[in-house]
């Protein structure tokens, strides 16, 4: 049954490694603004889109 | 109507409409700032949201200033070399598009690094290369496309902000210790004598004793410094009961795995500050893109230009200085649409002064020169020329602000409704451990220790503590999503025990954008009407502009002859028909009899016609909310201006409403003062930069605003202008919180009943605290959530009506 000591040391370091990034996550100030990235999240696709169609375009006048 | 409405800006064209690239556009603004994205590959700005944007204004050398180092210096948050960052307030910032377009800023300008938007409260941060651009250019291209900064002394003063985080920090460690205390004494629940849990129950016990020592000494630190400054002031607040739960919880439990009494009473002790923490962190509702210490810095310029001449050489020579460097005596030039940063004496130039930031007027006051100017007022066209009398602390308008009701702060004063009720709680308690303790000394006196900490564990008044925060937390919300905002919630408390109602006239209870216009004298022909209406056009006067607008349409003429005379009126021609609009020298009429309203007086081939009046409009639902508060409240008016609406105002408003008129802002505050001596709780409903005495001075002060945004003084609540019908809606709700606190009390009383039964009688055991505490607190959590959303529905109920 010592296999207890080591499943509570590794439970506690997981819980431990968790919180310490928490205290990271605060501090670095993300949770300051909690509500602008939720809308930024959603731009990167559009970007993408765009420049897309832009470089089929310019595909298009290469063919052509 | 799609066809006329801005492409841009969304606003209606009117007549003159811009097409360009199939697309309408109000002005050549719009056009410019569309030309600008579309150009740049960022026309996905009109995608995320139809028409996001706003109209550009002039700049003018309106940021001059930037260019001065210190000023520019104080501003930057960071200065390392080639980058800089600087942060800024957009009050436009108000969709996904402006968030967008303003975090693509370095595709406009190649020398911006990164730009941040922080929505919540509207602010950009640009890290741009300050070789290849200035900061005066970065505000510029920002002003261009519309999303102009808004940059006041309030920036200058205040050093960078440090963000409080330590509430999250002290939720994180008690929740993370409350759950993995949990885990560890969950066996031990169950009591189950197994040989490996005896024979592992120390460490599990010493783990959790572990876990609880953060949260006792840096989680709940702020309950023990509270209850010793209570205790010091011999106040026996909320906090005490609840300090001395915590402390007898945390000694108790190391003693019992100490002596290996039992498992102690850690899950509980985690719990308990955990869930008060939570509650903590519930109220703390903030709306972090509304002030609430607002003075009279945030309305004001940093810089403005001084014009200094040499006195050999007629050269005039203008420079930007700090607005603390101006001195008696300098000259300074005001551009249009600047603020008069100081009390000054007009030297040259047509001032045309709105002091509706100072007073809530919205009719401009036209000066002429040798006339004194008050600071605070906004010059509307064209540049003055000023000579200062006083510095900014010593104007007429900053005086105010060294009242010492500014530096009071209402919430030390005032005692909630918990800390009310813990001194007797408190009291009750310890009469009870110490009667229960007796009797068991003299029964088993083994006992007698275990009883006295256990009665004083289970009466940690956990669930009394939970139900304010979360109920008007909950209810801060509420009024939040109805565009009341208020500063904290002890303003909700403090707003349910008023008696008395000021509101302030100009711009409170009447509304800033629309006038009400009538006509006295002679028909006008419709020739005469057409005429009267393009000789309007022609004239940017404000009272031009709004009697424009109230008039019916005509066909535009074009006019023969104009001419504007500064401070008396404008006269117009066309073909044989000439036309006076203005003051009554000026159009001829020497009737002089004493009038209060705003009049504008018209005469056609030199002979007099008649006068338009201006009335105040008076906000939709005045009089409902002045016939439904009249029965609970005490009403006042108090007035800025004078007596010309004296009679309207006591023809629509109940009879005993006192109307007290031509009051400076002193005086405002002096009779609230007053009313307070009186023992009268009193609201102040203000809006002005001249109300801030009042509002500071009264138990809550509420300030109406048109624009939640941009501008409001000090005070304890913002309302927005459209839901002023809904003011006794709002006040009926905050007395109705209380009753729902009150009944929550009774019952947290009736769990305390239970546990206490427990405790008195030796059977605590820590299974039963570790249900009875968590199941309290939820309970009453989920009571008062539930009826404060109930009686929160009335705001929208009585909206769906309108």
């Amino acid at each position: 049954m010592y296999v207890i000591y080591i499943l509570l040391t590794i439970s506690i370091i997981v819980a431990i490694v968790f919180f310490i990034s928490f205290i990271i996550s605060v501090r670095n100030g993300q949770y300051d603004d909690v509500y602008t990235p939720s809308i930024r999240m959603l731009f990167e696709d559009e970007l993408i889109k765009e420049n897309k169609e832009k470089s089929s375009e310019s595909n298009k006048t290469k063919q052509s | 109507m799609s066809e006329s409405t801005c492409f841009h800006c969304g606003i209606d064209c009117d007549k003159t409409v811009i097409k360009f690239d199939q697309k309408t556009f109000c002005c050549n603004g719009c056009k410019t700032v569309y030309d600008i994205f579309s150009s740049n590959d960022l026309s996905c700005y009109y995608d995320l949201q139809s028409a996001p944007g706003a109209i550009p204004k002039e700049i003018q050398g309106k940021y001059d200033y930037l260019d001065t180092d210190i000023i520019a210096k104080k501003l930057i948050e960071f200065d390392g070399g080639n980058t800089q960052i600087i942060t800024l307030y957009i009050p436009h910032i108000h969709c996904s598009s402006c968030i967008w377009i303003l975090e693509n800023l370095h595709k406009l300008q190649p020398a911006v690094t990164t730009s941040q938007v922080n929505f919540p409260k509207k602010t950009v941060r640009i890290t741009f290369k300050s070789d290849a651009i200035s900061l005066k250019e970065v505000v510029i291209l920002l002003h261009t496309i519309g999303y102009e900064p808004y940059i006041s002394l309030d920036d200058y003063a205040t050093a960078k902000k440090k963000i409080d985080r330590s509430l999250l920090y002290k939720l994180g460690i008690a929740g993370f210790a409350f759950g993995n205390v949990m885990f560890l004494s969950f066996p031990e629940y169950f009591e189950v004598s197994e040989y490996w849990l005896e024979q592992y129950k120390p460490i599990f016990r010493w783990l959790m004793f572990a876990f609880s020592i953060p949260v006792v000494f840096y989680a709940a630190q702020e309950y023990f410094i509270s209850a010793y400054k209570g205790l010091r002031s011999k106040l026996l607040n909320i906090d005490v009961p609840i300090a001395l739960g915590i402390l007898v919880l945390f000694l108790r439990s190391t003693a019992e795995i100490i002596f290996d009494w039992g498992t102690g009473f850690f899950d509980s002790l985690t719990g308990l500050i955990f869930f008060l923490l939570l509650g903590k962190f519930f109220q703390k509702k903030t709306y972090s893109f509304l002030s609430f210490e607002r003075d009279y810095k945030s309305y004001f310029p940093i810089a403005v230009t001084r014009i200094s001449i040499a006195k050999h050489k007629k050269e005039r020579k203008e420079e930007n200085i700090q607005i603390y460097d101006i001195k008696k005596g300098d000259r300074l030039l005001i551009r249009n649409g600047e603020l008069i940063p100081v009390d000054a004496i007009l030297i040259d130039g047509n001032a045309q002064i709105d002091y509706s930031f100072v007073t809530g007027e919205s009719e401009s006051v036209n000066k002429q020169s040798g006339d004194t100017l008050f600071a605070g007022g906004r010059q509307l066209y064209g540049a003055i020329e000023i000579e200062v009398l006083k510095s900014v602390e010593q104007s007429y308008l900053t005086q105010l602000w060294s009242n010492d009701v500014f530096n009071t702060d209402k919430s030390a004063s005032f005692t909630n409704l918990t800390d009310i009720i813990s001194k007797y709680f408190t009291i009750a308690i310890l009469c009870i451990a110490i009667i229960s303790t007796s009797y068991w000394l003299f029964t088993d006196v083994s006992k007698a220790i275990h009883v006295f900490t256990a009665v004083l564990i289970i009466a940690c008044p956990c669930a009394l503590a939970l139900a304010r925060p979360f109920a008007l937390g909950n209810i801060l919300r509420i009024f939040g999503k109805n565009k009341f905002y208020l500063k904290n919630a002890d303003v909700i408390e403090r707003l349910a025990l008023t008696d008395t109602i000021i509101f302030d006239k100009t711009g409170t209870i009447t509304t800033t954008i629309t006038s009400n216009v009538t006509y006295e004298g002679m028909q006008l022909t419709p020739e005469e009407e057409s005429l009267l209406k393009n000789t309007l056009r022609a004239s940017n006067h404000p009272l031009s502009r709004t009697l424009y607008n109230v008039l019916a349409e005509h066909d535009i003429l074009t006019l023969d002859e104009y001419q504007e005379y500064v401070g008396k009126g404008i006269e117009g021609k066309s073909a044989d028909h000439t036309i006076k609009i203005g003051s009554p020298n000026f159009v001829g009429n020497e009737d002089l009899s004493k009038v209060f309203n705003t009049t504008v007086h018209v005469s056609t081939n030199d002979e007099y016609k008649g006068h338009y009046t201006f009335h105040n409009q008076y906000r939709n639902g005045v009089k409902k909310v002045f016939n439904q508060l009249f029965k609970n409240y005490q009403l006042a008016i108090l007035s800025g201006d004078n007596e010309g609406e004296k009679e309207y105002l006591q023809k629509v408003l109940p009879e005993n409403t006192s109307l007290i008129f031509n009051q400076k802002p002193d005086d405002k505050l002096n009779y609230i003062k007053m009313l307070q001596r009186q023992l009268k709780k009193v609201i102040m409903v203000g809006d002005g930069l001249n109300d801030a005495g009042a509002l500071a001075q009264s138990d809550v002060g509420i300030a109406v605003s048109e624009n939640v945004n941009v501008f409001s003084p000090a005070c304890d609540g913002i309302l927005d202008a459209s839901r002023f019908d809904k003011i006794s809606t709002y006040l009926m709700i905050s007395k109705n919180v209380i009753k729902i606190i009150k009944s929550s009390f009774i019952l947290s009383f009736l769990y305390n009943c239970v546990g206490l039964y427990f405790a008195v009688t030796g059977q605590l055991s820590p299974i039963i605290a570790a249900i009875l505490m968590p199941l309290s607190s939820i309970s009453i959590i989920v009571y008062v959530t539930i009826l404060t959303n109930w009686i929160g529905q009335k705001v929208n109920d009585n909206h769906k009506d309108l």
